[in-house]
Parts: structure tokens; C-alpha cells; sequence
């Protein structure tokens, strides 16, 4: 395949934000009549550089070429007009108009400037025939599932003179038959010419529809490989880019039983699209390590333990009694408590002081009437300010401007002030700097030497493995594997996390 | 290409075809509160004619049922416009007055009408522009940028003169005198206006591409713009033909009531929200249609009717039109609440 001109070529592609470059000199190259993965972590630089192919980014380095012409696109509208269209993972239609409008918007058929509303749903019916879609043209948008509303997104990116597809994570609201589906209009799509860039973190899609992938990692490229020619395991480690194995044992005897009496305790939990039937014990004063990767289930894992999201079936019981999570108000007066992976949406309120940072949760839990004393508040942000080592120690700075891993501290003081007996963190020491990353470790292997039970899910498997006692392996939404912290090398866990059988030996 | 490709069988052949209800329920389900308004257009019609004996439903009735209610029309057709792209207009009723006035003082200087009636209407457009122009690149609030236009309209109005101007150019006054006569019923130049601008909005609205990119930027701004459609240069367009209608419906006024008042149509602006809102329009945008809006005026028009013929208190107006808002807003909110349930 190499002997063809590539399509699309990218070479030396550098994108910064401020200092920060979030991609450096990156090539990259799209043939067509290919279907390509992009892969890597989260924050690889993945989303940007689709960006910078689809003309919302502009290359602060670097040269873009289509079909030999070096380019420059200006806005997405220009990407478009040359050919290369985008398919969002949210649907970016319009629900009130019709399938045949949203196909059609822009460049519907006109006879003496009114439009034709025949033609244009005779023109639709004719492109979803195309892709063997049996929907009304006429129908509204909005009546319609996901699936189909993303089918027809597709349908109007095709009608265009499309040359490059860009699918980024199409497939994460759908379901298997609806993924076959759109697997069949790529293959098709593929068979035309047209060059496709396909962006999901379920490897076995990747491994099912892909002819080609290129691992970027922190920004910068690993390697572009054939998929055939690339076992699971490898692509794996590419993606999480792990060293040398440097294994420490806790030198703590534990087996894939908690030690001790379990605080909680999961059966058959499910969420919808998340985590299916898992089954978790976290015994008083443990580590549980969550290994997977990102879509793996681990974040829904967390999320359906602490009532962040319903579960749709299952139990969970806290010092064996059957508890209802239904929301995290609800998990948190029973002392389960939880740390979102997106610090910055989801946890800090960057505009408020640290004090108040700190106090949030617990002024919250007390209820709106019955006001901590400001000297008690006060009082308590100072100790755990210190406990923690927040730094700089100023508890009336607007929590926003502390770094990330100061901020992550601060975040820890809002649920520790709640004085939990379980602990979830969802990748806590993400984007922080070393040193800080690991005063967190230690931070938690001495919370639970003082009775909390902790789990901890995180993307590095050094760290499940240096932090838990025991570690849970979360893949395609089940755990499968819970296995003590001591008898595993990272090299093992890297195995249990790509796919167990047949790439393990 | 179609041709080639058609070797698979299409998805969803093994299940039964959908009934007619279903295909037209899938089609036309954001005609329902359109629907309802009709019927309970009906209703009141029917209920009228019973409680008053068969007093109610004639012709000289439903004649001035759309000579009174055509300014209200007009206002409603520009006001639909706005709505349907998620906005608001609050300063058409003083925009009708300003324009109002205006006419009659030039009419009464001696100006044509060829002349005064561009002038009103360009009048509007302006203030609408000005509109526009704030709520697009000035990201100010439609609510807060359109209530500046009603001071300003308002304002304008009171400059141009304190009392009511009376017209006697016959021109204007010939659009509301002229009766074309059918039997016992008859229809006013200005009637005639005000259907005609509905016919010409809905033709617009459903058959033009700026009409479906105003549906377009109501279903979701940002993924109209990422279609590449007009995003900016469509809203300003909406508000300046909300002005420009709501010029015309200050002509129409002013024919009407045969003077210029400046304290005219006071609230009239929350009288064409009702009414669109009632004819089953969205007021988050993307869904509506300005047949709607007619039928919501007539609604309106017939209430009113109604409680003069009964003689009772004009505040019950306000009441049973603050009914029906109510049941409309929540019919409205089952019906979004529904269609995002289904996806």
C-alpha cells in the first residue's frame, strides 16, 4: 500500500497552547481507500490533532497536504468544501427538521429558488438507500434513535464530495447491532476510495475495522503500525508507554480476598452502558487498585459505587446492610465518597477560595441552616491546609489559581473533612506534576494504614500496582480479574488489562 | 452510485410497514399543539354559538373578527419569525405606535402616502435592525436588547407628538373603509394585508432556504453554523422583519382607529407572544408555524368577543388568556419532554 500517494499527510505538526505544546512534530498520513485509527490515553493528542486535519486548530508548526497541494484550512466550512468531513461523537443535527433537511441544509435542490421539498427527500431517500437505510425522509430527526440520527449524519457528510471521513468515537452510544451497522457503511464507504479516520478506544473495534494505526502518546508520535501486523498487547503498551518493569512488592501478604472484614461490598452491579455484573469487595483499611483503559468501564465502575450514577441492577452493601445509592448525597451521609476524574468540571470551584473549597462539602452535608461557625471553619481548612501540604498555605486564594496537583490536595481536604470510610478517586493524580503525584500515593497508603478503605483507579499501572493491595482489571465494562497487588509484575497487569488468552504467552 | 451498492438488504425490511397514523405522527408530530389551537378555536366557536343562542357565528362576526384582529395578526407573523430562532421581540407594540404616530403626523403635514407609508415601514426595519445587530454581535439578551427598543420606540413616539393625530389622507383611511362585500360577508383592504402577509411568511418559512435556516438556528445555533449555513446575517434578518411588521401593523392602526395615538398598543407586544405561543410556536425556537400564530390570533380575538358580548369584566380576558398560555407552555413541555424521551 505504501507505493500509493498518501491522501492526507501531515508532517511535523506542532500545536501549542500556551507553553504547553499538545502535540510536537507529529506526521501522520491517510491513504485512501483506508480505514485508520488514531489511538492513545486521554490528553495523547488525539482530539487535537483531528482539529488540526478538520480546520478548528490551526498548526502553530507544520504543513498539511491533500492530494499533493499543501493546505490551509481557515474554519471547518473550508475542510468541508475540500472534501474532508467530520462525524462528531454528539449528534450535531437538528432534531426539529426533517432526515431529508438535515441532509440536505445548505444545498437543498431548488426550482426557480424554491425549494423543492420532492426533489430533496427523493435526493435522501436515494443517499440512505446508498448506505441501505431504510428511514423516512420525511420523518423528523428527533423521533429517531441515536444510532440513526448519527447514520444520517454520516448520510450528509457523504453527500458532499467527500474524500476524508473523520468518525471520532462514533460508536460510544451505540450498541452492538447498531456498531455492525455502521461498520457495513464504512466497509462500503472504504470500497469508494474515501480515506477514513476512525477514532475509538474499544480496541476490539479498532482490531475489527482498521487497517492501520498511529499511537500518539503525551502529544507526540509512537509509531504508525499495520494492525494486522500488531499483536493487542503491543498496542497497548504503546498507548500507556510504560518503561522498564519496576515492580516494587508491598512486602504486605494479602490474597485476592480483602483482609479483614469487607466495608463494602458489590454483587452483580450494572449501570447502563458502563459496568456490567461486577462483583468488588473492599475490605477496612485496603487499597483496591481499578486497572483499564479509558472507556474500559473503570470511571462507571466508580461512579455506579457511589451513586454518581443508578445502578439497573445489582447490590451494594455497606458493613453488610443492603444500601440504596441513589445519589451521592445518599453514599456520602454512609461514608462513601468520590473524586471525579475531570477535577476542573466536575470538582474545584475555581472561582471560590480554598477555605471555601474545603468546607463545600461538609457546610453541604450539615444543610444550608445550621452554618459552621467562620472561626471553625477556618480552623479546619488551616489543619488539613497543613496535613495535606497545600502550598502556597493560603486559604483565601481563589482555588483556581493553585497548580494541579495543589488543587487535587484541595480536593482530597473536601472529602477527608467528611471524615469517609470508603474513599473512590478516579485517576487523582492526572496531569500532576511527579513530585505531587507522589505525595498522593503516599497520602493514600496512609489513609488506609488508618483504617479508610480506598479505591483507586488510574491509568498508569505503575501506580495501581505501587498503590493498591489488591488490583481489579476493568475490561469492555466487566472486571475481570481481581488479583493481589503482590503477585503481579507490570508486565502481567499490562496482559490482564489488553486481553487475557491468546496474547498472553 | 445508487444503483451499485444496493446488494444488502435494507435495514428494518422484516418489520410491518407503519401504519398511516405512525408515518404522519413521524412526520408532522410538531403540529400538534397547532392542532390543539385549532380545536379549541372550534370550541369556543361552538360554545359561543350555544351559549348566546345562535347570536355568535355569523358572517358580520367573523368578518370583524379579522378587521379587528389585523394589526395583532401582522405583529404575530413578525413576532413568529423571531421566536421560531429562540429569540424574543418586546418592542413591536411600541414600535407600532411610533410608526403610528409618525404617519399621522406626516399624513397631517401634507406628505403623500406614497411617501409616509415606506417611511413607517423602514421605521420599523430600523429599530428591528438595530435589534438584530445587539442581540448578534454584541451578544446582548434578545429579552434585553428588544426591551431597549421598546423605550426607544416609545420614546420616539412621544417626540413625534404628546396627543392623539388624526388622519384624513384618504388613502389610508380608504384601506379600512373599502369593504368587498360577499353576501353578508366582507373583507378590508387591511384584512387583506394581514393574510397576505401570513401567506407570504409561510411561503418564506417552509420554501426558502433563509426560512429553513431560521428553523435551523432554533433546532440549534451551533450546529446550524457548523452546517455552514447564515447564522448571523439570518437572526438580524428576523428582527428586522419583526420591525418591519410591526411598521405595518402601526399602518394598519393608524387605518383602523383613523388617528395616531402615542400611548397605543401598551402591552400589545405580550398580546403577539400569547397569541404565537398559543398557536402552538416553541419559545425555545426550531418549532412552530406562522399558520399557528393565526389561528392563535383568532383565538385571542374570539375571547374577546365573547366577554363583550357577555358584558362582563375585561380583566376575565386577561385571566382565561393566562389560562390557555399556561395549558399551552405545559402542552409544549410534554411534547419536548416526549420527543427527547424517544431518542
Amino acid at each position: 500500500m505504501d507505493e500509493v500517494r498518501p491522501l492526507l499527510e501531515l508532517t511535523g505538526a506542532t500545536v501549542r497552547f500556551g507553553a504547553d505544546a499538545a502535540l510536537s512534530r507529529v506526521d501522520f498520513r491517510l491513504f485512501p481507500g483506508e480505514v485508520h485509527s488514531l489511538m492513545g490515553e486521554n490528553g495523547a493528542g488525539k482530539s487535537t490533532l483531528i482539529k488540526a486535519i478538520t480546520g478548528a486548530l490551526r498548526l502553530d508548526e507544520g504543513t498539511l497536504t491533500l492530494a499533493g497541494d499543501r493546505v490551509e484550512f481557515a474554519d471547518p466550512h473550508a475542510a468541508q468544501r475540500a472534501g474532508i468531513s467530520t462525524v462528531y461523537q454528539e449528534v450535531e443535527l437538528l432534531p426539529n427538521m426533517t432526515v431529508a433537511e438535515n441532509i440536505c441544509l445548505g444545498r437543498e435542490p431548488r426550482r426557480g429558488g424554491v425549494i423543492s421539498t420532492r426533489l430533496m427527500n427523493a435526493r435522501a431517500a436515494a443517499l440512505l438507500a446508498d448506505l441501505g437505510l431504510e428511514v423516512d425522509p420525511a420523518s423528523l430527526l428527533g423521533g429517531h434513535s441515536v444510532a440513526v440520527q448519527q447514520l444520517v449524519a454520516i448520510a450528509r457528510a457523504i453527500s458532499a464530495d467527500l474524500r476524508v471521513l473523520v468518525l471520532d468515537e462514533p460508536t460510544s452510544s451505540l450498541d452492538l447491532d447498531e456498531v455492525a451497522e455502521l461498520f457495513r457503511i464504512i466497509r462500503e464507504l472504504k470500497s469508494r476510495g474515501v480515506a477514513i479516520l476512525f477514532v475509538s478506544h474499544f480496541l476490539d473495534q479498532v482490531y475489527e475495522i482498521c487497517d492501520r494505526v498511529t499511537v500518539l502518546r503525551d502529544g507526540a508520535l509512537v509509531g504508525e503500525y499495520l494492525t494486522h501486523e500488531l499483536l493487542r498487547i503491543d498496542l497497548v503498551q504503546k498507548m500507556l508507554g510504560r518503561g522498564v518493569a519496576e515492580v516494587r512488592a508491598r512486602g504486605r501478604a494479602v490474597d485476592d480476598a480483602p483482609a479483614g472484614e469487607a466495608v463494602l461490598r458489590a454483587r452483580g452491579v450494572s449501570s447502563a452502558r458502563g459496568i456490567q455484573d461486577a462483583d468488588l469487595d473492599l475490605g477496612e483499611g485496603e487499597v483496591l487498585g481499578v486497572a483499564g483503559l479509558l472507556g474500559s468501564g473503570r470511571t462507571s465502575l466508580a461512579r455506579a459505587l457511589t451513586g454518581v450514577t443508578r445502578l439497573e441492577s445489582g447490590v451494594i452493601r455497606i458493613e453488610d446492610a443492603d444500601v440504596h445509592l441513589d445519589s451521592p448525597r445518599r453514599a456520602m451521609s454512609l461514608g462513601v465518597v468520590y473524586s471525579s476524574e475531570d477535577r476542573r468540571r466536575d470538582g474545584i470551584v475555581a472561582e471560590l477560595s480554598v477555605l471555601d473549597n474545603i468546607t463545600l462539602a461538609l457546610q453541604s452535608e450539615q444543610g444550608m441552616l445550621r452554618q459552621i461557625p467562620a472561626a471553625r471553619r477556618r480552623d479546619l481548612a488551616a489543619s488539613w491546609v497543613e496535613a495535606l501540604d497545600i502550598r502556597p498555605p493560603d486559604l483565601d486564594r481563589p482555588a483556581g489559581t493553585l497548580s494541579g496537583g495543589n488543587q487535587q490536595k484541595v480536593l482530597l481536604a473536601r472529602l477527608l473533612a467528611l471524615s469517609p470510610r470508603v474513599l473512590v478517586l478516579d485517576e487523582p493524580t492526572r496531569g500532576i506534576d511527579v513530585g505531587a503525584k507522589v505525595e498522593i500515593q503516599n497520602l493514600v497508603a496512609e489513609l488506609a494504614e488508618n483504617g479508610m478503605s480506598v479505591v483507586f483507579i488510574s491509568a498508569e499501572l505503575e501506580e495501581v500496582l505501587r498503590v493498591g493491595d489488591r488490583v481489579a482489571v476493568v475490561r469492555d465494562g466487566r472486571i475481570t480479574d481481581t488479583v493481589a497487588a503482590a503477585d503481579l509484575t507490570a508486565d502481567s497487569l499490562l496482559a490482564l488489562v489488553a486481553q487475557p488468552g491468546e496474547d498472553e504467552g | 452510485m445508487a444503483a451499485t451498492t444496493m446488494a444488502r438488504a435494507p435495514r428494518g425490511t422484516a418489520e410491518r410497514k407503519p401504519s398511516a397514523v405512525q408515518t404522519f405522527l413521524s412526520r408532522h408530530g410538531g403540529m400538534m399543539p397547532t392542532f390543539a389551537a385549532a380545536l379549541i378555536l372550534v370550541l369556543l366557536f361552538i360554545g359561543a354559538e350555544a351559549f348566546l343562542r345562535g347570536d355568535f357565528i355569523t358572517p358580520r362576526n367573523i368578518s370583524a373578527l379579522l378587521l379587528d384582529n389585523a394589526y395583532l395578526l401582522v405583529l404575530a407573523v413578525g413576532m413568529t419569525f423571531v421566536i421560531l430562532t429562540g429569540g424574543i421581540d418586546l418592542s413591536v407594540g411600541s414600535v407600532m405606535a411610533f410608526t403610528g404616530i409618525l404617519g399621522a403626523k406626516m399624513l397631517g403635514a401634507g406628505v403623500p402616502a406614497l411617501v409616509a407609508v415606506p417611511v413607517m415601514l423602514l421605521g420599523g426595519a430600523a429599530i428591528g435592525l438595530m435589534i438584530g445587530i445587539l442581540v448578534q454581535y454584541f451578544g446582548v439578551q434578545p429579552f434585553i436588547a428588544s426591551l431597549a427598543g421598546l423605550f426607544l420606540g416609545r420614546g420616539l413616539a412621544y417626540i413625534v407628538s404628546l396627543s392623539s393625530i388624526k388622519v384624513e389622507n384618504d388613502a389610508v383611511l380608504w384601506l379600512q373603509s373599502t369593504r368587498i362585500k360577499l353576501g353578508d360577508w366582507y373583507l378590508t383592504p387591511t384584512g387583506i394585508i394581514a393574510l397576505a402577509t401570513v401567506a407570504i411568511a409561510a411561503f418564506v418559512l417552509h420554501l426558502t432556504r433563509f426560512g429553513r435556516t431560521i428553523y435551523a438556528i432554533g433546532g440549534n445555533e451551533q450546529s446550524a453554523r457548523l452546517m455552514g449555513l447564515k447564522v448571523g446575517r439570518t437572526k438580524i434578518a428576523a428582527y428586522v422583519i419583526s420591525g418591519s411588521c410591526a411598521g405595518l401593523a402601526g399602518l394598519i392602526l393608524t387605518a383602523y382607529s383613523g388617528a395616531g395615538y402615542p400611548r397605543n398598543g401598551i402591552g400589545t407586544e405580550l398580546d403577539a407572544i400569547s397569541a404565537v405561543v398559543i398557536g402552538g410556536t416553541l419559545l425555545t425556537g426550531g418549532r412552530g408555524y406562522v399558520v399557528g400564530s393565526m389561528i392563535g390570533v383568532f383565538v385571542y380575538g374570539t375571547i374577546k368577543t365573547i366577554i363583550n358580548y357577555m358584558g362582563a369584566e375585561q380583566s376575565w380576558m386577561q385571566i382565561i388568556v393566562g389560562a390557555l398560555l399556561l395549558l399551552f407552555i405545559v402542552v409544549q413541555r410534554a411534547i419536548v419532554a416526549r420527543s427527547e424521551g424517544r431518542r
